[in-house]
This record gives C-alpha cells, sequence and structure tokens, in this order.
C-alpha cells in the first residue's frame, strides 16, 4: 500500500486557463494540453515544481512521468527556481554577428554572475537563446520567454536592468495568467 | 499467409506480421536478425535501428521490427548493404557505451556484447569524450548503471505497458536524454524486476545478485515458482559447490511458457530466493529436552517425534492430535500427511488455514474451480472481482487482465479497499466485508430479485438477504453489464476466502454466474491450494473424494478446541494462519508438536516439541495443481537441501515407518506421484449432497467495525517473509497502521496520529496499539490492518474488530 503523496492543487485560475486548452483537443487528447500547462503555470509561480507537475497530470489524467517527460525535453521549462527575470539573449548566427557576445559580456559583468547563473538577489537569471525569429532586428534580448528588446546595446541593456530592478522590487510576479 | 523471401529462402507468414517476427517464427531457417529495441511482448518502438535489413527495390536499409511483410517482398539480412547499415548502427551504439566488460556484472549474458562480436569493428574513430550519466536508486530490486543504457526503452514500455505503471520514462533530449523514475524512489511495481531481462545491456541488473556470479558458473535448473497460483515457470540459476561455499541457489529468472507466465515473472517469484540462507533457516534436526533446544541426528529425532505422537494417540486417542500443511506444500506432501496421519487415526487434517468460514463444504467441488486457459483471460470482456487484492495477490494473472482491460475489457470490483491494481476500473463497490456480502445479493436482486420460484430454493437466509436489498447504481450498472456480456467472469479472491461468510459469497456467486452465463474462478493465494484439495489435506473428504460421514475439525477449529497435539507442516500459524491468537494459545498449551518446517522463528521455538528441516518449493522435487488445473511437476534442482534439510515427502514418509505404518515404502518422488495420479484419475465424481443450512444473517449496528486484513504480498509465506530485499520494500510500505477512512475517524473521534487499541471481537482478545492513518481508500465502518506483520496478531482476517481509543 502505498503512502499517501502530499497533493497540491492547482489554483481555479490556472485550471480555467487549462480548460481553455483542453477544449482545443479531442476529448481523449487531453495529454495535448501538457505543453499549454506546463506554460502557464511557470508564468504563474516561475518554475516548475515536482508537485505542480503531478498536480498538472492528475488534472489532465494522465501519469506524472507523460508530464516529467515533456518538461524535461524542453529547455525553456525551468524545473529548478529560477531569477525573478529570465534574461536570454540570442546567440545564433545573425545576432552572433551583431555582437551578441559582448552583450553577454555586458550582462554578466553587470549582474556579477556568469552564463546560466542567478544573481544573489533573486531577480535576474541569465540564459542563452536559440534564433527567436527577429533576425532582422539583431541582437535580441528576449525577457521571461515573451518581451523582445531589439538591436540592444550596453546602454539598452542598462536601461532595461534598471527598469526591471525597480519594477521587481516594487511588486512580486504578476498575475497568474 | 503471405509468401516471401528471407536470405533467398522461401517463407509464409500470416499478413501483418513484421519482417523480425516473421523471421523468427521461421526459427533455425534464416538467419537471426540483430536486434535491441524489438522485444515480441512490447509495442513497436524502433529506435535502435540494429535490425536494417535491404529490401528488394527498397531505397535504403528497413527496420525488420517495423516493416510488415507484403507478398513476393525479397529481403536480405545479410547483404552488402544490411551489413554496412547493421555495423554503422553498432558503431554508433558503442560510441557512449563504456567498453569495460570485464568489470560489468552483465558480462557473459549482455546482448550488446554478443551482438558486438558479430557487428563491432575493432577500432573505432571516435575519439572525443564519452558520456556519463549518474546511476539511479529505483529499490532494493534493481542495480542501475546508467552510462551504460542504449535508450532501447524496453524498460520504459515494459513499465507502461505490461505493469501498467509509468514509473519510468526518457527525460531530456538527445545527448542529455537518460531513463529515470525523475523523483527518485523504490519502484512499486511488482513486475519490476523484468526489467533486468529485458534490458539488453548491464545498465538494470540484480541488485541482490549483483557481482554474485558470473553467468558461465552457473547451472539451470527447471523449477516452478511457488508464491501464487498461476505456477509460473522458472530456471533456478545454481553455483557449484567450491572449497569456499557449499552449492548454492544463487537466482531465480523466467522460464517462458506462453500459457502461464509468457516470459515474465513477478518479483516474489524472482527474488524469494534470497530468504533461502536466511539465519533463521532450520539446518538440522532439533528436539526440546527438559525446555532446552539441542541439535540432533535425523534418527533421534523421528525417535523421539514418534514417541510423543504415540504416547498422545496412547493417552487421548487419535481425536487429540491435529495436523496443518500449508498450501504451498506440493501434491505429493498433501498427500503423504494426509495419508500419513490417517493411518493413525487422526480426523483433524486440514490446510486452509486462511479460511474463516466453512460452512458448505461438503458441497464444495473436488477441486477449486478452475479456468482453463490462462491466456483466455486476455479475451474476456466483463469480471466481476470479489474480495481481491489481485494486484498483490496474482501479479501476473493482474497483467493478463489489464491487457483485457486495454482492449476495452469492463472490470468492476467488491472490496473492503479501494485498493490500486494499476488498471481502468469501471465500477467498484468499496463496502465493508458485510457490505461486500450485500452488494453481491443487490446484484443478485437485479438479476432474478422477482423470480419467486428462483428464490425459494434458495437457502432461506440468502433468499431473505437477496430479499432485504435495495440496489443502488453501482451495482445496477454491474448487474447490467454482466448480463449482457457474453462471457463474463466472476473471480473470487483471499479476502472472500478468508471472509467469514465465504459460503455466501460462494453460494451467490455461484447463482449469479448460473443465472448470466459465467464463470466463476478462485483466485488462491497458495501456490497449490488445487492440489491439496485434490490430495484431501481436509477433514471432511477422503481421497477418492467421498466425503466422511463425521468429519474432522476444520482448521479453524483445530486451534479453537486446544488439542493435545499438532503436527505443523510448512506453516508459521502465527504469520499464516487467519487466527493467530487461538493458534499461539493453542500450540502453547498443547503437550507435542511436531513441526516440518524450513524456517524457525521465535514462537515456534516456545510452542514446538521437535523441529524437522524440510526443503523449501525452490528445492524441493514433486508437484503443484495450479489455476488452470495442470499439475506441473518439477525435479530437484540442488543435488541436496540446504544443510541436513530433507525434502518434505521423505520426511513423511519416514515418519510414517518410524510408526510402524504400512505402505509408506516409495523409494522416489516418481513412484508416489505415479500412484497418485493414478487415485486422482479414478474419475473423481461430486456425490450429490443435499443443501445445508446456513449461519444466520449478522447483526449489524452503526457501531460494528470490520476488519480488511490482506496478507501483503511480500508477507505471504515463510520465504518471502526472509526475503531481505522484499521486506525493505515493506517496510517501506508502512504498514503497521491503523487505517481508515474520514468518516469513520469522525464517528471514533480518532485523528491522524492517534494511538488506539484494537482487538478482536472477543471478550478476552489482546488488544494492540497502533496508530490512525486517515486513507480514503478504506469503506465506511472498515479498518484496514494486514495480516502476517510481526507482533500485530488478530483473530479474523475480515471480522469484526474493538477499537477503544
Ligand atoms: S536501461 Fe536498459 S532497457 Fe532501459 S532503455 Fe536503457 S538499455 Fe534499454
Ligand atoms: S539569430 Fe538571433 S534572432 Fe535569429
Ligand atoms: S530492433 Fe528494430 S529498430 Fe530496434
Amino acid at each position: 500500500m502505498s503512502s499517501e503523496e502530499q497533493i497540491i492543487q492547482l489554483t481555479p485560475e490556472i485550471c480555467q486557463a487549462i480548460d481553455q486548452w483542453v477544449l482545443k483537443y479531442p476529448p481523449e487528447q487531453k495529454r495535448s494540453a501538457v505543453l499549454a500547462g506546463l506554460r502557464i503555470i511557470q508564468r504563474a509561480y516561475g518554475w516548475l515544481s515536482d508537485e505542480r507537475m503531478r498536480a498538472l497530470a492528475e488534472y489532465l489524467d494522465l501519469p506524472p512521468m507523460d508530464v516529467y517527460e515533456v518538461a524535461s525535453f524542453y529547455s525553456m521549462y525551468e524545473r529548478k527556481p529560477i531569477g525573478r527575470y529570465k534574461l536570454a539573449v540570442c546567440m545564433n548566427i545573425s545576432c552572433h554577428l551583431c555582437g551578441s557576445d559582448n552583450i553577454i559580456k555586458h550582462l554578466e559583468s553587470r549582474l556579477g554572475i556568469c552564463m546560466g547563473e542567478t544573481t544573489s538577489d533573486g531577480l535576474f537569471t541569465l540564459r542563452r537563446a536559440e534564433c527567436l525569429a527577429a533576425c532582422t532586428d539583431a541582437p535580441i534580448l528576449q525577457v521571461d520567454d515573451r518581451d523582445y528588446y531589439k538591436r540592444v546595446t550596453p546602454e539598452i541593456i542598462d536601461q532595461v536592468l534598471e527598469q526591471l530592478h525597480q519594477a521587481g522590487r516594487k511588486k512580486g510576479r504578476d498575475d497568474a495568467t | 499467409m503471405i509468401k516471401f523471401e528471407i536470405d533467398g529462402k522461401k517463407i509464409q507468414a500470416k499478413s501483418g506480421s513484421t519482417i523480425i517476427e516473421a523471421a523468427d517464427a521461421a526459427g533455425v531457417d534464416v538467419s537471426h536478425i540483430p536486434r535491441f529495441c524489438y522485444h515480441s511482448k512490447l509495442s513497436i518502438a524502433a529506435s535502435c535501428r540494429m535490425c536494417l535489413v535491404e529490401v528488394e527495390n527498397g531505397r535504403k536499409p528497413l527496420p525488420a521490427c517495423a516493416t510488415t511483410v507484403t507478398a513476393g517482398m525479397k529481403i536480405y539480412t545479410k547483404s552488402h548493404q544490411a551489413m554496412q547499415a547493421q555495423k554503422e548502427v553498432m558503431s554508433f551504439l558503442l560510441i557512449n557505451h563504456p567498453l569495460d566488460c570485464p568489470i560489468c556484472d552483465q558480462g557473459g549474458e549482455c546482448e550488446l556484447q554478443d551482438l558486438s562480436m558479430g557487428y563491432g569493428r575493432t577500432s573505432t574513430s571516435f575519439i572525443e569524450g564519452k558520456r556519463s550519466i549518474k546511476d539511479k536508486d529505483i529499490g532494493p530490486l534493481i542495480a542501475t548503471e546508467m552510462t551504460r543504457c542504449i535508450h532501447c526503452t524496453r524498460c520504459v514500455r515494459f513499465c507502461s505497458e505490461i505493469a501498467g505503471l509509468r514509473e519510468l520514462g526518457i527525460l531530456g533530449r538527445g545527448e542529455h536524454s537518460e531513463i529515470s523514475t525523475y523523483v527518485e524512489h523504490s519502484m512499486q511495481s511488482e513486475l519490476a524486476g523484468n526489467i533486468i531481462d529485458l534490458c539488453p545491456v548491464g545498465a538494470l541488473t540484480s541488485k541482490p545478485f549483483r557481482f554474485k556470479a558470473r553467468a558461465w558458473e552457473l547451472r539451470a535448473r527447471a523449477g516452478i515458482a511457488g508464491h501464487d497460483c498461476l505456477g509460473s515457470n522458472i530456471n533456478i540459476h545454481i553455483k557449484r559447490e567450491s572449497d569456499s561455499q557449499p552449492e548454492r541457489i544463487m537466482r531465480v529468472v523466467s522460464r517462458t511458457n506462453e500459457k502461464l507466465n509468457e516470459t515474465w515473472l513477478s518479483d516474489r517469484d524472482r527474488f524469494s530466493y534470497t530468504g533461502l540462507y536466511h539465519a533463521d533457516r532450520l539446518a538440522r534436526p532439533m528436539i526440546k529436552q527438559i525446555g532446552k533446544w539441542q541439535e540432533t541426528d535425523w534418527e533421534t529425532a523421528l525417535t523421539v517425534a514418534t514417541q510423543k505422537l504415540q504416547n498422545v494417540i496412547a493417552q487421548n486417542g487419535a481425536q487429540a492430535v491435529g495436523g496443518l500443511i500449508s498450501p504451498n506444500s506440493t501434491v505429493e506432501e498433501c498427500y503423504l500427511f494426509q495419508a500419513w496421519l490417517r493411518s493413525l487415526g487422526v480426523p483433524h487434517i486440514d490446510h486452509r488455514i486462511r479460511q474463516s468460514d466453512f460452512d458448505h463444504q461438503i458441497q464444495s467441488p473436488l477441486v477449486w474451480s478452475t479456468c482453463k486457459c490462462v491466456q483466455s483471460l486476455e479475451e474476456t470482456t466483463s469480471f466481476l472481482l470479489i474480495g481481491s487484492f489481485i494486484r498483490e495477490e496474482q501479479p501476473l494473472i493482474t497483467s493478463r487482465i489489464r491487457k483485457a482491460t486495454q482492449g476495452g475489457a469492463r472490470v468492476h470490483v467488491i472490496n473492503p479497499v479501494d485498493f490500486d491494481f494499476h488498471l481502468t476500473l469501471t465500477n467498484r463497490c468499496i463496502v465493508s466485508p458485510w457490505g461486500m456480502v450485500c452488494s453481491l445479493a443487490a446484484i443478485a436482486q437485479v438479476l432474478f430479485g422477482n423470480d419467486k420460484k428462483k428464490l425459494n430454493i434458495m437457502p432461506k437466509p440468502i433468499a431473505e438477504l437477496i430479499r432485504q436489498q435495495k440496489p443502488n447504481t453501482v451495482e445496477h450498472d454491474i448487474a447490467r453489464d454482466l448480463q449482457q456480456d457474453k462471457a463474463p467472469l466472476i473471480l473470487l479472491g483471499a479476502l472472500a476466502q478468508a471472509h467469514p461468510y465465504f459460503s455466501y459469497l460462494r453460494v451467490l456467486s455461484e447463482t449469479i454466474a448460473i443465472e448470466i452465463g459465467a464463470k466463476t474462478l478462485h483466485l488462491t493465494d497458495s501456490a497449490n491450494e488445487a492440489g491439496a484439495w485434490l490430495a484431501t489435506a481436509l477433514p471432511h473428504r477422503r481421497i477418492d473424494g467421498v466425503s466422511i460421514k463425521e468429519p474432522g475439525y476444520n482448521a479453524k477449529a483445530m486451534l479453537a478446541k486446544t488439542l493435545k497435539s499438532y503436527c505443523l507442516f510448512g506453516l508459521e500459524p502465527t504469520y499464516d494462519s487467519a487466527y493467530p491468537e487461538l493458534a499461539r494459545t493453542a500450540l502453547q498449551q498443547a503437550e507435542c508438536v511436531i513441526v516440518c518446517s524450513a524456517f524457525k522463528n521465535k514462537a515456534m521455538l516456545e510452542y514446538a516439541d521437535v523441529l524437522l528441516p524440510i526443503a523449501t518449493h525452490l528445492e524441493n522435487e514433486g508437484s503443484f495443481v495450479n489455476i488452470e488445473g495442470t499439475r506441473q511437476s518439477f525435479q530437484r534442482s540442488v543435488n541436496k537441501p540446504f544443510a541436513e534439510a530433507r525434502c518434505g515427502w521423505k520426511v513423511l514418509r519416514v515418519l510414517a515407518n518410524f510408526m510402524g505404518r504400512p505402505g509408506f515404502d516409495y523409494q522416489t518422488v516418481l513412484e508416489l506421484s505415479s500412484e497418485l495420479s493414478r487415485n486422482l484419475e479414478n474419475d473423481l465424481q461430486s456425490e450429490h449432497i443435499p443443501p445445508v443450512d446456513f449461519k444466520p444473517l449478522p447483526t449489524v449496528s452503526d457501531n460494528t467495525v470490520w476488519r480488511c486484513g490482506y496478507w501483503p504480498i511480500y508477507r505471504n509465506d515463510s520465504l518471502v517473509r526472509r526475503a531481505e530485499p522484499l521486506q525493505v520494500l515493506t517496510v517501506e510500505q508502512d504498514l503497521a497502521k491503523l487505517r481508515l477512512g474520514a468518516a469513520l475517524a469522525t464517528h471514533l473521534k480518532v485523528n491522524n496520529g492517534d494511538r488506539v487499541s484494537v482487538s478482536s471481537d472477543h471478550p478476552d482478545a489482546k488488544p494492540v496499539t497502533l496508530q490512525v492513518l486517515i486513507d480514503q481508500r478504506i469503506a465506511d465502518a472498515t479498518v484496514c490492518l494486514p495480516s502476517g506483520l510481526p507482533d500485530i496478531a488478530i483473530n479474523g482476517p475480515l471480522s469484526v474488530v474493538r477499537i477503544t481509543t
């Protein structure tokens, strides 16, 4: 007899958001909503804890392994806590030619961390990204998987950091959608 | 049938078969196609590409495991193109695989090692670093060396398709993919050990066997598994005697038998051998003299046993002796046991140690209903399961039912606990033990409740019970589904058999079966229950099947009556009996207790007078009758069972000889078996016996609390209880708790973690104090407290209990 595991429930808002995705697929193909479900949870909490992934599996009536496999396959799903903001610099050819190397160096020295690390105040995590399909505006900085900053220069980076710093200290994580 | 060619040979195969299936079916006629990910019992992954073959007019080599044959196809498995492709694949596989076979536990029985002999190159052009993966801890049974994994995904597919529990998965991607449970934990599946056999490399190996021996040092002997009623076929691997060690059984693996276990084996059958050389094992005969135990030789021990038993009989008559034998004993042992005791005039003989209700026994068939074909379970479309934690009781029968459900079969369950079977259930009635009887009666009511004639010919209390019911929607649903199905199957499990109203459950299920044209099947939780019935290790029936006018005591009465003397065979009643408290008192009060057993325990040393060491089923010779009704014989695997232990049948024969009984002259087990076969062939016919009275319905009040005391999978018999790796898993399950549902907890005013005492419903029952654990799977008015656990002895696995807070 297996001992009872602590079950975390997803919030009603998250469930609602997932339901919209579930509707898009045939009823027996609920698992198609795993990708969206993970994205929604990650947006709400910043990362995907084991318990929340299990809760998603439970919600979609799947074995937890189905969720773990998907979450570990894609590098944009965070399975460990990360900083308040995820800064991703594109490293593919166009951005590279336009100096994304320098951008990274600048970010590393400004934040005092290396690629992949998180600042000690928990505000920023530095990541590299593959082509973000915005080569015309290279080099690209992407914040939190959705906001693009185009043709970034060290000056723009400084401004962005300053803004985020202010915002990040003022309020916590935004709404759960 | 489709005609085509492999390597120039003309072959026929069923349409729709793949090239690899067709080639394997053709057997030695065609050359073996190398493969890693393909397995005939699993879905097709086509991920390793080792099986690439050339197909005429094909643009490129095709995977034989995923390509179906077509008429006139010409396939070349050894052509230049095919060989080239296979060699390339092999060099890719070896890029990351360590080349250190001498220090790998799989060395000598590794599919990768074997195939690399044929397809590997002598040198590699890969000079970069190899990847390495951290090993995983997946429990006490399976050792991992994940760097060796070639990602064939056989283990992953096995878990989800056969074991029904997706415990393993491929995590990460590309270079970084690895097989893992993600969250580290011991594997929960009771079939997990099969991935050891499945893994083509040394990534998953047996933990208890790790580095104990090399494959070529071992000799394999065919055997029959002895922990459930399927009778899985096994190979026992034995290491020869050496200067440092006597002959030893080193491991057990599965032996293919498509009809029974296919290529699988349950963990209980695979790892129970680890208990063989436990410190409790009886090495030499022992006798108790003035309260002190001493080891002795067989001659002395048998003389003492004879004297003691004859003394009791001389003073109190043979009526004062009772014989209890384990239903895990061989047919031959059961036969000799009853023959020996009956020759002494002893009437009390039984093997039904877990049964509580013996009413209606004379109307039992000579043999428990059997399922003529385990394979056919897969085609059954509707099951009604009554009183069984079937996944733990019958792991591989469950996997057949699981396959049936994957094809759409419906499974309905009546149980006191919502056990997880790792399969989809259609309907469940989770009710107290008495509620189980009522649910079944409710189903009967839906089916024929209006038919006065039918009710009138039924035993009164049962007809009464059927009339009383008010079926709910679930019961309606179940009844309707069973009625509509062509050939439904009703399964009675170990909890039904241990039920205090077993006779009710039996009559009800049989009546329902007749009504709807279903079959009933008893799943017994021992290896040879059917054989024990046939060999009449029973108080009420003679070997020719005729009932005895005045039957002796049954297993329960024998213990309740505290006889002067007991003869026990292969049993530890304080763990195995449905009445452990009664057993302890009765045995302790007896003047003389003679025990034939492979193991000793503390209680046994207190109550026994003579201990005679016998072989376990892995060392024994004889036969078991399985669920199909097939008698499977096995020979001794080792030259000599452990130390001075002897095969049980010999011990019984010599006991009879010592007591001067004539007719016990068997020289070999074969002689005995053939005499028995002659007996059994004598067309056994049940006599017609008029209906008997049934005990009245119980009075159930709002305060009645029932117990569900199932025997956990690894507490089921003496050998598994000594298998340490399996015990680790049992401990992890934290079973020694009093589990109950929230409603009952509120009613009793207890909370999680509170300590309460439980006892059987008898004025002088000794209470046991336990922690409460609220568990939603337990039915109302029921607590779950398993049987067979150390230091918890409560009579009646499914009886009423008293709880004091
Ligand atoms: S662990 Fe073994 S069975 Fe599982 S994927 Fe790897 S090589 Fe295959
Ligand atoms: S290379 Fe950076 S956006 Fe395309
Ligand atoms: S056996 Fe065919 S691809 Fe693996």
